[in-house]
């Protein structure tokens, strides 16, 4: 791209606030009452980490896996990427990170979501937001109820509920695990931002926190040896 | 598309349905949407087209594809014909496909597409895509986007010119960038259309561009004459000075409008809408009179000191 530098993220927006926002309530309608059961499959995951938190937890990151593969494949691949072409190449990474999280479930100390330091409270906090008020907002920034986001149907809430969850993880395979949902949050943050939306500091929040924990971790691992 | 007497019979209807539509103009004044000519052919078009970057890409919602198909309805009702797309924008070549078909596919239409791919090859492919995603038989126009790969381009599409399979050729820029190379390209080939930005705020093209296209016999298409809008939301606080009245604006878009077309260089400027009412603004600002360069010149001092 020639003179690049005289492009602003706004440039590359194709769409509208209005025609972004009924997107989700196209899915909401399309697809409800789904949000009941991924809702209280949101719900489960959190009773069981505060109840047994030592007990084997492969059958979260296979759940997770099944709604990134739903989410990706029912928003991003069948509606938000008639709207967007840049989504065509996004979309796929939501499949890969599904591959990743399923072999993470099912292989031997690949995913075990025990870690309790101040990271994995604080990703978990973010987590029972993402789930919990993340559907709230609609009302609180001017839209209407049936453009509410929700854990399992849109990808902000399911991608910010697994970035908290990661970050109360330990396992083999947690490196690999990061990058996507970070980069998506990335994404969705600047889209908001470019649509002046009071929203865009959730997704952005999130990447930051997330940088900020793993960061932590580093400087007291490097400390401690 | 050919104009055939057929087409001019429909677009002197369409005027006639418009003038019925638009307010009233006063004693004096035109009762015909402003006609300017394209200077390669010297056929007459009308001078607001429409624009679709954003407005028109609404992906697969049946409501808002609606929307669309009643801004095109009310477009060419009001004797609006050029309709101006890129395979950048989204969904926007399918929702011009689908308001087409539902308004009966209007002999009038201008279509004016554009070619966006890194190599010729690929670019032929992309036009068919587009011609396929509109339901036309050929692109009256087609320009090459933002210069991209722009040599190999030209050389297919003035080969698609000499063949029939399009009746014009033009190149795009947006935002005043690279307006070096495109006044090179504009001084070498025999291009039919640009399509640059310009608009009371941003007049870089009045200094090379547009006493070029002038003098080499270019029509030249105004893309974000609103800068995407922002331009009147920024206006809308402050009134309209008492004498925009001398020149039928009643409106900040009529205002801008009128500026823009009042360039003897400017040919067509295409405004994207998603309200019919804004379909109906835009096009009233091609009727009536204009300003001359004295009140041209009023009017952007007017707006810098807001």
């Amino acid at each position: 791209m020639s003179e690049w530098w005289t492009y602003r993220p706004e440039d590359f927006l194709l769409f509208s606030p209005r025609v972004y926002w009924r997107m989700f309530e196209l899915q909401n309608e399309a697809l409800w009452s789904l949000h009941l059961v991924t809702v209280a499959a949101g719900l489960a995951i959190f009773m069981f980490l505060l109840r047994r938190p030592n007990r084997d937890s492969g059958w979260i990151g296979l759940l997770l896996a099944a709604l990134w593969v739903f989410v990706g494949w029912t928003f991003l691949w069948n509606r938000y990427v008639a709207i967007n072409w840049a989504i065509f190449y996004v979309a796929p990474l939501f499949a890969f990170q599904a591959v990743v999280l399923l072999i993470a479930a099912i292989m031997p100390g690949g995913l075990r979501l025990d870690r309790r330091d101040v990271a994995g409270w604080t990703g978990l906090l973010f987590a029972a937001a993402g789930l919990v008020l993340y559907p709230l907002f609609p009302p609180l920034v001017g839209r209407p109820w049936t453009s509410a986001e929700v854990f399992g149907i849109a990808p902000d809430p399911t991608v910010i509920v697994t970035l908290g969850l990661l970050l109360a993880a330990r396992g083999k395979l947690l490196p690999l695990l990061f990058p996507i949902p970070s980069l998506w949050c990335l994404l969705s943050g600047v889209t908001l931002w470019t649509m002046d939306d009071r929203q865009a500091w959730l997704p952005l929040v999130m990447v930051a926190i997330v940088l900020a924990a793993l960061g932590l971790r580093s400087l007291i691992r490097r400390s401690a040896s | 598309m050919t104009i055939s007497r057929r087409t001019l019979v429909q677009a002197a209807a369409a005027a006639a349905a418009a003038a019925a539509i638009l307010p009233a103009p006063a004693i004096g004044q035109a009762t015909a949407p402003m006609m300017r000519p394209i200077p390669s052919s010297g056929e007459q078009i009308p001078a607001i087209g429409l624009g679709t970057w954003i407005t028109f890409n609404v992906g697969d919602d049946p409501a808002l594809r609606d929307e669309c198909a009643d801004v095109m309805g009310v477009f060419f009702e009001a004797g609006g014909r050029m309709i101006d797309s890129s395979p950048m924008y989204g969904s926007s070549q399918p929702v011009i496909g689908y308001g087409l078909d539902r308004l009966g596919r209007p002999e009038t239409l201008f279509a004016a597409e554009k070619v966006w791919a890194s190599s010729s090859a690929d670019g032929a492919a992309q036009l068919e895509r587009s011609r396929s995603f509109w339901g036309v038989q050929r692109f009256d126009l087609v320009q090459v986007h933002n210069l991209v790969a722009w040599e190999a381009h030209l050389q297919t599409l003035f080969e698609m010119k000499a063949a029939g399979q399009i009746r014009y050729v033009g190149i795009t820029t947006s935002e005043g960038r690279r307006h070096d190379l495109f006044e090179k390209i504009m001084g070498s080939h025999p291009l039919d259309f640009v399509q640059l930005t310009y608009n009371i705020v941003d007049r870089e093209a009045e200094e090379q561009l547009l006493p070029l296209a002038a003098e080499r016999g270019i029509a030249v298409i105004v893309n974000r004459p609103f800068r995407q809008g922002a331009l009147t939301r920024q206006l809308d606080g402050h009134q309209l000075p008492e004498w925009a009245k001398e020149i039928g604006t009643t409106t900040w878009a009529q205002f801008i409008l009128k500026f823009i077309l009042s360039h003897p260089a400017i040919t067509v400027a295409i405004p994207a809408t998603t309200r019919v009412n804004h379909v109906r603004e835009n096009v009233a600002a091609a009727y009536g009179v204009f300003p001359d360069a004295a009140m041209r010149e009023q009017m952007a001092a007017y707006v810098r000191d807001l």
